[in-house]
Parts: C-alpha cells; structure tokens; sequence
C-alpha cells in the first residue's frame, strides 16, 4: 500500500510541509527530511527547484534560485535521496515544474522515484487532462500517486472529474493567489472550504497556500483533512536556519 | 491547400504538431478556458470585426504599405519589398494585436488588463489601447530592461499604465512574463493579460496570429497590384516569440510555392554562450504554458538568452514556429548583433528606412543568402528604430 493512502487513514489532520530542496544549503535535504519527521510531521513534499516557477510566490523563487545557485539538480537529489528510506518512513511527494521532468524522461524520472520510494508527485504545470491522456500510465506503472489541485475558481464539474481521476489526496489552494500570499482567513475562504468538504468527494483534501502558523493550520483542518505549509517553513529557515525545525513544528501543533 | 500537405494551423487541441498546448497550473485553467471557448466565436462576430477592422483603419493607419525597396533590390539583385509595419501607430507589428485583445477583453467582460514586456514595445501597444478604451494597465517589465528602454517607461507613463518592475531571475522579459502570469493567478477573474507575442498556453499563439495575420491578408493583394501575383518567392520576419513573423507567414502557411524564412538572433554568435538562436540551440520543453523549442540546461532548467535586440531576447519562440523548424516547411537563419546592425545601417543609407534593431535581422539575410534576380522577397520590416536610436548611436558612435 502506499504509504499516502496509509497515512491518509490516520485517525488525525495531517500537517505536511514543503520545502525546497538544495536550501539554504546544497547538502541540507535529508537532514531535513529526517528532522521534520522526528517532529511529527506527516508528509513531506520535497520541492524540485525551477528556474521559472510561475505558480510560486517571492519566498519559494528565491529559494529556488538559490538552490540552483547552489548546485541542485535532479541529478543531485536523486542522490541525495537513494538512502533516504532507510531512515524515513513517512511519505515524500517531489513537487517541481514539467520541463526538469521532461527533460529527464518522464519515465526515467517516475522509475527513480520508485526505486528511492517516493510515494507521489505535485507538478503545478501539467495540466490534469495531458496527466491523462499521456502520463497516467505511466505513474501507475511506478506505482505514483499524482496529486491535482483545485482553486476557489475550479468549477463543480471539473472538481468532479478531478476527483474522479485522482487517487490519493486533493490539493486545496486556499485561495486565488501564487504561494505564500495570505495572512489568515476570511469568510470568503471559510465559505469555499466549506462548499467543498460538503460536496464529499472520494479524496480527502489537503488546504495548501497560505497557512503559516497554528491559527490558518487550525482554521484549514477544521475543514480538510490536512494543511501544507510552504512558505512560512522556507521564511523560518531563511531567517533561524535548519537548527530550530523543532520550534516551528510545535509552533503549528501547539 | 495542396492535399497530402502537412497542417501548419493549430489543431483542435492546440497543438502544432507536437508542440503547444496549455501546459498552466488549474489556478490559470479558468482564465485560459474561458478563451480558449470564446476567442473563435468573438472574433468571427460580424460586430467585432467591423470594429477591430475600423480601428485598423482609423487608428493605426491600415493597410501599411508594401514597399518596393528599389536601391536595396539593386544592391542584392533581386527584388525586395518591405511590409511597412513600422509605419503603425506607436511604431510596430505590436499594435494589430493589442488591439484585437483589447476588444476580446471588454467583450469577456474584464476591466483590468496585464502584459509583460521586454523591449517596451508590446507595453506600449498594450498601454495605448488601454488609453483608447479607458482600462486599467499594469506592465510587467524586468528591472534591467527598464532601465535600458527608459523612453518606453516614459512612453507608458505617459499612457497612464502602472509599470511593474519584474525583480526575479534574471529581471529580463522571461521574468516579466513570469510576473504577469502570477499577477493573473493573482486576479483570475477581473483581469485579461494580454500576451505580447504567438507565445504562452493555447488560444494564445492561434489568437495572436489571427490578429497578425492582417500583415499576409494585405501583402496578398498588395502584392496582385505590383506584380500582378499574390505569392511572393519568399516571405521573411525575424523571430523573437514569433508575432510578426506569424502573421506574415499565416496566409502562404499552405501555399507551397512560397519560402518561409524565420530570422533569429544570434547575438554574438550561435556558439558564443551569448545567443538567441532557440531552432539550433534550443531542444523541445515547457515555457509560459506551451512545448515549443526551448533554451534550457541539460537539467531542464531555462537559460537566459542573449540579443542586443531586445525584442529578439527570448529563450523559446511560439509553438507554431517550432512545428515550422521541425517539419523544414520553413528555413531557419541566424544572425549576428554585427550583421543586424550593419544592416539597419544600410537600409538607412539606401532606402531614408531607420529600422527597429529586431527588423534589422530580417534585413541582413542578404548578406548571407542568394536570391534569383527574378525572385521576390517580402521582408516584414517589423517596427522603426526610433526605440533603438542610443543603440544604434553607441554601436556606430554617431
Ligand atoms: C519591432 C519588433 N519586431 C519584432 C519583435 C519580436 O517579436 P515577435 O517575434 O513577436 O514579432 C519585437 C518585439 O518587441 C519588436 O518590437
């Protein structure tokens, strides 16, 4: 079983964090990785750095190109990542733009994530129905959840078909914005979390976007089964460094 | 269209060939759907088509002239025209477009309009046509290239556009183009972002195109009047995303008797790490929501290109150029900084034409290939050279 689907059975909201991998420095990514689970996070979601990542707001690109600047490369973190399910067990989705995908071989790339035991993948830019006519094939056969997201502006209609053709979670973005843009939530987004844990889909949902700290964490998993934080993790990095992981953790679970 | 002929148009799923589509996060989906379910009922409106026709007229000076450029034919034997895009209003192809999105976006309904721009010409077709309609403008420009193209700033400003410093990456159009597609993400409902070239997720490189085409439509007949034919031997555009060279090629695309040439920049040379030939240094990948020809590293990410043309300076070209370069129909040519500026020179001296520097790699294919002195060669002279005058000042110390 995968372990997305075992984790997603866990009688509990689920706090999963993103980061980007190769910062602050080059080599800090699996010690990341094994801190964030040893407190208690529930699913890691390993950003892939891109030169252009448009769906990402100014935190996330800077990171990114930092890490770049340091010398990430899909290469690289395969890698860095081949022994890393020897001492991790929670599940660990990459999240990156198509063209690095691309140009590794989507196959090539889908077969190394499971040979390391990556569980899903997050690919903002490859719209749902290219997934499905080209691709899904080929995640099936490596055994790859790939998770799809919805926004305050996706219609019923095509959350439905979004749902029908997902296996895992739905990524909620909490609102019409790029990564990290908000601070809190109004009625409006509230009302949208609500509209759609009432529709009961078949796939639990996961809020992402604008959850930084234990009130928008709270308000999120009120509604969904868990919440992905991003920006805020990447901003206490940036400004505390890999060493207080622990103190940012318990600042959302309280 | 000959039959066992290859498609060069957009297929129904956006695609040219294997290339294009709309590779855009579902934050966009909405947006691009709504086009994407409109833009062909809108635009075959007998309503909107007498007024973007009219406003062609009127306001851009339509047709412009296709010119007999006499001393340049002489100097090459053959015969040339120009296609005198630089005689529209605010100087450029840029225009036809801006003002066929302009009117797509009052009828969706959209009071806010975005665009990127690199050179400052697209912004300032796109802030012009705001003006006319009274429309909110934000331009995303990267923060070097205001600081290059101060005049165009100015120009916008003047418009009454907000420009918006792009001050990620490389702070270049790829950025600014990055900056506008997240302001959209941003305002998915109010806001149409008016994509400057045939670049960017489908509708956009076929709704570019159809605006463009006007240039083919009147070279035809303009062309039955001087030499008593529609087809030329061979049309001729520089290619940065690739607007005005699609809308010169659009009504031969299917007429095999005319060549295509797309004309790149080379920069300082194909090999010289500093260049913007994307046919021969680019491989196929994803930019701005289409798979086209891409500069990119072995790890897929997206280099930085180099022109000293500004609105040749980009690291891909649009999804119907790359199926063209793939499947040969068109002849891909690179040229230098050197031999563009030598060129829109030339055409100073020869012909009393200050060309755009962009134009100036249409022109300086002479130099490089022979032509039959029966030929006749359509070059589509772009835009004026007005925005490059401290270019061309510092490159010739005049
Ligand atoms: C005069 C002129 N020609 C050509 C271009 C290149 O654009 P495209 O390839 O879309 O025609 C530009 C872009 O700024 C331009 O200003």
């Amino acid at each position: 079983m995968n372990r997305i689907h075992q984790k997603l059975q866990e009688n509990k909201k689920l706090l999963s964090i993103y980061f980007t991998a190769g910062y602050p420095t080059i080599n800090d990514t699996v010690s990341i990785i094994q801190d964030l689970e040893k407190n208690g996070v529930d699913m890691i979601e390993i950003g892939l750095p891109f030169s252009d990542p448009l769906a990402d707001g100014p935190t996330i690109q800077a990171s990114s190109t930092q890490a770049l600047k340091n010398g990430m490369t899909t290469e690289v973190l395969f890698d860095q990542l081949k022994d890393i399910r020897k001492s991790v067990n929670i599940p660990l989705i990459i999240m990156g733009y198509f063209n690095p995908m691309l140009q590794y071989g989507v196959e090539a790339f889908c077969k190394k994530c499971q040979e390391i035991g990556i569980d899903g993948l997050i690919i903002p830019d490859l719209p749902v129905d290219e997934y499905h006519d080209e691709y899904k094939a080929i995640f099936d056969k490596y055994g790859l959840i790939n998770v799809f997201l919805i926004t305050p502006q996706t219609s019923v209609e095509r959350i439905n078909f979004i749902d029908s053709i997902s296996n895992g979670f739905i990524y909620m973005v909490s609102s019409a914005s790029v990564t990290g843009s908000q601070s809190g939530f109004g009625d409006e987004q509230t009302n949208y979390f609500k509209r759609i844990a009432d529709m009961n889909l078949k796939n639990p949902q996961v809020i992402g976007f604008g959850i930084s700290d234990n009130k928008t964490f709270t308000q999120a998993t009120n509604y969904a089964k868990g919440a992905i934080i991003g920006s805020a993790f990447i901003k206490h990095v940036t400004n505390e460094g890999i060493n207080t992981i622990n103190t940012f953790v318990k600042s959302i679970l309280e | 269209m000959t039959k066992n002929m290859e498609n060069y148009n957009v297929n129904e799923k956006g695609y040219y060939g294997e290339f294009g589509g709309a590779y855009i996060p579902e934050m966009l989906y909405p947006n691009v759907e709504e086009l994407r379910q409109n833009y062909l009922k809108i635009m075959a409106e007998p309503g909107f088509q007498k007024e973007f026709n009219q406003l062609l007229k009127d306001y851009v000076g339509r047709p412009s002239p296709l010119y007999f450029a006499k001393r340049l034919s002489e100097k090459y034997n053959t015969k040339i025209y120009l296609k005198r895009e630089d005689l529209n209003h605010t100087g450029a192809h840029k225009i036809n477009n801006t003002i066929g999105q302009i009117l797509m976006a009052k009828r969706l309904g959209k009071h806010r309009i975005i665009a990127e721009t690199g050179a400052g010409q697209h912004g300032v077709a796109t802030a012009t046509v705001c003006a006319l309609m009274g429309l909110e403008c934000i331009v995303y420009m990267g923060e070097i290239d205001i600081t290059r193209q101060a005049p165009n700033v100015a120009r916008m400003k003047m418009l009454g556009a907000k420009v918006v410093p792009a001050l990620s990456g490389s702070r270049t159009l790829k950025d600014a183009t990055n900056e506008a597609i997240r302001d959209w993400i941003n305002n998915p409902v109010n806001t149409h972002y008016i994509i400057g070239s045939a670049i960017g997720p489908h509708p956009y490189p076929d709704m570019v195109t159809k605006f463009q085409s006007v240039i083919s439509a009147e070279i035809k007949w303009q062309l039955k009047e001087h030499e008593g034919r529609e087809n030329p031997d061979y049309v001729v555009a520089c290619i940065g995303g690739g607007s005005n060279a699609a809308g010169t090629y659009y009504h031969y695309l299917h007429e095999e008797e005319v060549g295509i040439i797309a004309v790149e920049a080379a920069g300082l040379g194909v090999n010289s790490g500093e260049s913007a030939a994307t046919s021969v240094l680019g491989k196929e990948g994803v930019i701005h929501g289409c798979k086209t020809l891409l500069m990119q590293t072995q790890d897929g990410q997206i280099t930085e290109p180099y022109s000293i043309s500004a609105g040749l300076d980009y690291p891909g070209v649009g999804p119907m150029h790359a199926h063209l370069c793939k499947t040969g129909r068109a002849e891909f040519i690179s040229i230098k900084d050197d031999e563009a500026m030598t060129a829109g020179l030339d055409l100073c001296k020869l012909e009393g034409i200050i060309p755009a520097i962009e134009s100036s790699h249409a022109l300086a294919i002479f130099e490089q290939r022979a032509f039959k002195p029966e030929d006749v060669v359509v070059v589509s002279l772009s835009g004026r050279g007005d925005k490059d005058l401290q270019n061309y000042i510092e490159y010739f110390k005049i």
